[in-house]
């Protein structure tokens, strides 16, 4: 089956058994591996992604219902070089150690943050019930969320549109010459 | 916050980690993301579906294609042998089966799907036998499936009035001494099974090309792989080549595991001629990895009236299930810490470990110490109670100071920081105001408030490190920078970045100027595991002092030569074409260990903690929630204060897991919850905000300052604690783990 779909942005089209999983159709088909696999039922969240705004587990969801919908994945927060205040932040607190849980939190906390732009703790804690992270004991993660909402806010009242800020393709560069891995 | 460091003093700085940026944009490659390989095949294991049997045969179906799958059996294998402490554990079952899930053959085909109605047109013929299940079974030795007598290892460590010749003299004397004591209390502690669960479940890509074999995967030692393929594949060094992809999280789990799949890995490449990738889906991992070992520990002390503690005896029972692996080290590390933070005149403590017909268990951060400290910790309650005394008072009276012996005679010296942990995490929570106060209860909840005060010894046991050599290089890159290359792997703790701080402060170079190789065996030395809270204390020491020898000869350079730092390295290198410095371990001299009768400097230094508690407990369902964690630990220095918060954090959220929600439940040998959705660790809204402090009692013979490892104490601590909180809040006292509210119920019911 042919299906279309926009995906961070671009519009992408592939053929795909319907019912094939939307975490296989991105890693497989399309080579975004940043969304990952950690339990395939629903339960890790490291597959989180938003479709149409919402997030989802990627794990769950047949791709042919994606047909003409949109979808965010971690690499459509932001790249080397301009991430967005969300990453920087999870870079600069401690919220990612092994890092394989952070796709999907970052896309939870980039949920939240678009509904909530000043969330507390519990609002935090409540938005990341369904990543499950085995590094951190979640404190760093829920300071990093905590310091980007500041960032964010701070960042919106210079730009006028808060919906702008924790995208990307429109956020300033914020990187201070980063090293990579190699 | 510090953004970019000044350019020499990045240790004690929370620089940005530096595979940050890869980690937050999704580029990181863990093994599962890297491309697929020209002719890449999937592979998978078959395994036993009973805990102990004969293996009659393995069955193919005749009427099913097997033109494009491989079949790997134990008659495919070089060396069937999986070389650790021992090396009875077969890479593939022959004959014997001693666990539900061992592996029996192996399987690979380009198409997924053929693969797993592959899997179901095999049959495996296996004869069932009784299996043993529990430590008592084995320890009872009707029935024998390892040595004589179901015996692994056994160690007595023995002090004061225990000292005597033999094991039956040595308990006549601590009896003897227990006999003299006002006060004394005896009790049994138990602990159970906990699964590591990092979200990044276990994988590895193996191929082989003229090198020999490769193989990529998440693993935490490369060269525990490397020995293992060398082994099994019967391959000269050179030939072996192991590199670690990004890992997705460790704990020890990704200790000891990995050289087996790495091994099946190359197996099935070996005979298919292709690439093989094999990831295991988390219901395999949880089924055939390691686990914490399930331990029994009986303590009976004797005290002065007013908590003065006199005499320990502690017999300690740990089940190592159906292979050796690391069992011996752990119980080692268990029997060391088994009598906890305290002072003690006369010592006797016995440890066994036995095999049974369940999965091997290993490695698991505080490999052994989390079961011991749990047990002593514990018992210092029931001291408590029995002498009417505050559990905290009872502590700090008998809490080791420096110059104070330890069970093994160790007289401690230097960062030693256990009061000042007691004292700032006691005035950080408010603890005897609201110990004083008593349990609040408010309506169905009652809260409470809890203790626990511990040591974890940092680094390996005894001569470890010295018979262990490990090794770092440095090199000189152009542009004045420095590159280490070392084998001891980030698997998220942040060894990459706190290395380079650590490098770039020995050589007055700005951390950005430091490279990190991929460990990969063909590149970098053998530093030693990366286990046992050693990474950043031993390794780190040893890539301080090959940076600082680096960085004099370009200094010596500058001075004969003249220009900057870069100019006098680049004419360095030009000169010599390779500038590098590999560089040996070499522990503190005074360290002294007799490893035949357990007496000496266990570890050449330890890392101290007090956790603070408080709990709500729900007074008609059981269900303990954690309202506030309070962590004062001495990391004797913290080169990254944020990332060291970090480890504390998530290790003591382990440790609250395992106190009162992971469970594995069993079923005749069998893991019948074997998926996140019914094996359960905490979430966000299960942790409680956690209150971290850090307390420095340098290490001088650390790096940075005297860092001291903290990686594995974080886990020691917390189930204790909040046992104590749970008894403040109810009466209710445990003395077993889980404290899940149905056992937490059980409890109240037969009090
Ligand atoms: S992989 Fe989708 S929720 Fe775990
Ligand atoms: S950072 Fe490792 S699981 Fe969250």
């Amino acid at each position: 089956m042919k299906i279309s779909f926009k995906v961070n942005g671009a519009a992408r089209e592939l053929d795909a058994p319907p019912l094939q999983r939307l975490l296989d159709a991105l890693r497989l088909v399309l080579g975004l591996t940043g969304t990952k696999e950690g339990c395939a039922e629903g339960e890790c969240g490291a597959c989180t992604v938003l479709l149409d705004g919402e997030p989802v587990n990627a794990c769950l969801v047949p791709v042919g219902q994606c047909q003409g919908r949109e979808i965010t994945t971690v690499e459509g927060l932001g790249a080397a070089g301009h991430l967005s205040p969300l990453q920087r932040c999870f870079i600069d607190h401690g919220g990612a150690q092994c890092g394989i849980c952070t796709p999907g939190v970052l896309i939870s906390a980039e949920h939240l943050l678009r509904r909530n732009p000043d969330p507390d703790d519990d609002a935090i804690r409540e938005a990341l019930a369904g990543n499950l992270c085995r590094c951190t004991g979640y404190q760093r993660i829920i300071e990093s969320v905590r310091a980007a909402a500041v960032l964010r806010r701070a960042d919106a009242r210079d730009v006028g549109d808060p919906r702008d800020v924790g995208d990307a393709r429109g956020a300033r560069d914020v990187s201070h010459d980063r090293q990579e891995a190699p | 916050m510090a953004t970019s460091p000044p350019s020499t003093h990045s240790v004690g700085v929370s620089v940005p980690r530096t595979d940050g940026t890869a980690k937050v944009t999704g580029s990181a490659r863990y093994i599962d993301d890297l491309p697929g390989m020209p002719g890449e095949i999937f592979g998978r294991t078959l395994r036993s579906t009973v805990p102990r049997g004969v293996l009659r045969g393995i069955r193919l179906d005749p009427s099913f294609d097997w033109s494009d799958v491989t079949v790997v059996e134990a008659r495919d294998i070089p060396v069937n042998a999986i070389l650790m402490i021992s090396e009875e554990q077969p890479v593939l079952a022959e004959g014997k089966i001693l666990h539900a899930y061992e592996p029996v053959a192996l399987i690979a085909c380009p198409d997924r799907l053929k693969l797993d109605r592959a899997a179901r047109a095999i049959t495996l013929d296996i004869e069932p036998l009784p299996a043993i299940l529990d430590i008592d079974t084995a320890l009872a030795g009707k029935d024998v499936i390892w040595g004589e007598d179901n015996v692994f290892k056994r160690y007595l460590i023995t002090k004061g009035r225990g000292d005597a010749e033999g094991r039956a003299a040595s308990e006549a004397g601590i009896d003897a001494a227990l006999a003299a004591c006002d006060v004394v209390v005896s009790g049994r502690y138990e602990t159970h099974h906990q699964e590591q669960l990092y979200i990044e479940p276990q994988g590895f890509v193996a191929f082989w090309d003229d090198a020999g074999v490769h193989v990529t995967g998440s693993l935490q030692c490369p060269y525990y792989v490397h020995k293992v393929l060398k082994r099994a594949l019967d391959l000269s060094s050179e030939r072996v080549h192991v590199t670690q992809a990004v890992t997705g999280g460790g704990f020890g789990g990704k200790e000891e595991y990995p050289s087996i799949i790495a091994l099946h890995a190359a197996l099935l490449a070996r005979k298919s001629r292709r690439p093989v990738r094999m990831i295991y889906d988390r219901t395999e991992d949880i089924e055939a990895t390691t686990k914490r070992h399930p331990a029994i520990v009986e303590i009976t002390t004797g005290c002065d009236r007013d908590g003065t503690l006199r005499a320990l005896k502690a017999r300690i029972l740990m089940d190592g299930g159906a292979y050796m692996t690391l069992t011996p080290v752990v119980l080692s590390r268990g029997t060391l810490h088994a009598a906890g933070a305290y002072r003690w005149q006369d010592a006797f403590i016995e440890s066994v470990a036995v095999a049974t017909n369940t999965p091997p268990n290993g490695a698991f951060r505080g490999f052994g110490a989390p079961q011991t400290i749990w047990a002593i910790e514990r018992h210092m309650d029931r001291i408590a109670r029995a002498i009417g005394k505050d559990p905290v008072a009872l502590r700090a009276q008998n809490l080791l100071r420096s110059g104070d012996t330890t069970a093994t005679g160790q007289t401690l010296g230097l960062s030693v920081g256990g009061h000042a942990c007691l004292e700032a995490a006691l005035a950080e929570s408010g603890y005897h105001e609201k110990r004083a106060a008593g349990p609040a209860v408010n309506g169905r909840v009652a809260r409470g408030i809890g203790a626990s005060v511990f040591m974890h010894g940092a680094g390996f046991t005894g001569s470890g490190e010295r018979m262990l050599k490990g090794k770092v290089a440095i090199d000189l890159l152009p542009g004045g920078r420095l590159q280490i290359r070392t084998a001891s792997t980030d698997i998220g703790q942040g060894t990459e970045t706190v290395f380079r701080q650590i490098a770039a402060d020995a050589a007055g170079i700005p951390v950005t100027h430091v490279d990190f190789a991929v460990p990969s065996t063909t590149v970098v030395p053998d530093s030693g595991p990366t286990v046992a809270s050693r990474t950043v204390m031993v390794v780190g020491a040893i890539v301080e002092g090959a940076s600082r020898e680096i960085a004099e000869r370009v200094l010596a350079e500058q001075a004969a030569g003249g220009g900057s730092f870069t100019e006098a390295g680049d004419r360095l290198l030009s000169r010599e074409r390779e500038v590098s410095c590999l560089k040996v371990y070499e522990p503190p001299s005074f360290i002294q260990w007799d490893d035949t009768t357990y007496k000496g400097d266990a570890y050449p230094c330890f890392a101290w903690a007090c956790d603070i508690a408080e709990v709500e407990v729900d007074l008609d369902t059981f269900e303990v929630t954690v309202k506030n964690f309070w962590s004062a630990t001495d990391v004797g220095k913290a080169i990254h204060p944020v990332m060291c918060k970090g480890q504390i954090e998530g290790g003591t959220l382990q440790a609250i897991g395992w106190a009162l929600c992971e469970e594995v439940v069993w079923k005749e040998g069998l893991i019948k919850n074997p998926r996140m959705t019914n094996y359960i660790i905490p979430t966000s809204l299960d942790a409680p905000p956690f209150h971290t402090t850090l307390i420095e009692e340098p290490w001088p013979y650390g790096p940075g300052g005297g860092a001291k490892g903290i990686g594995e104490l974080p886990m020691d601590g917390g189930a204790p604690a909040l046992a104590a909180a749970i008894e403040h809040a109810t009466g209710l006292i445990a003395d077993s783990l889980p404290m899940t509210p149905e056992r937490l119920h059980t409890l109240a019911r037969t009090a």
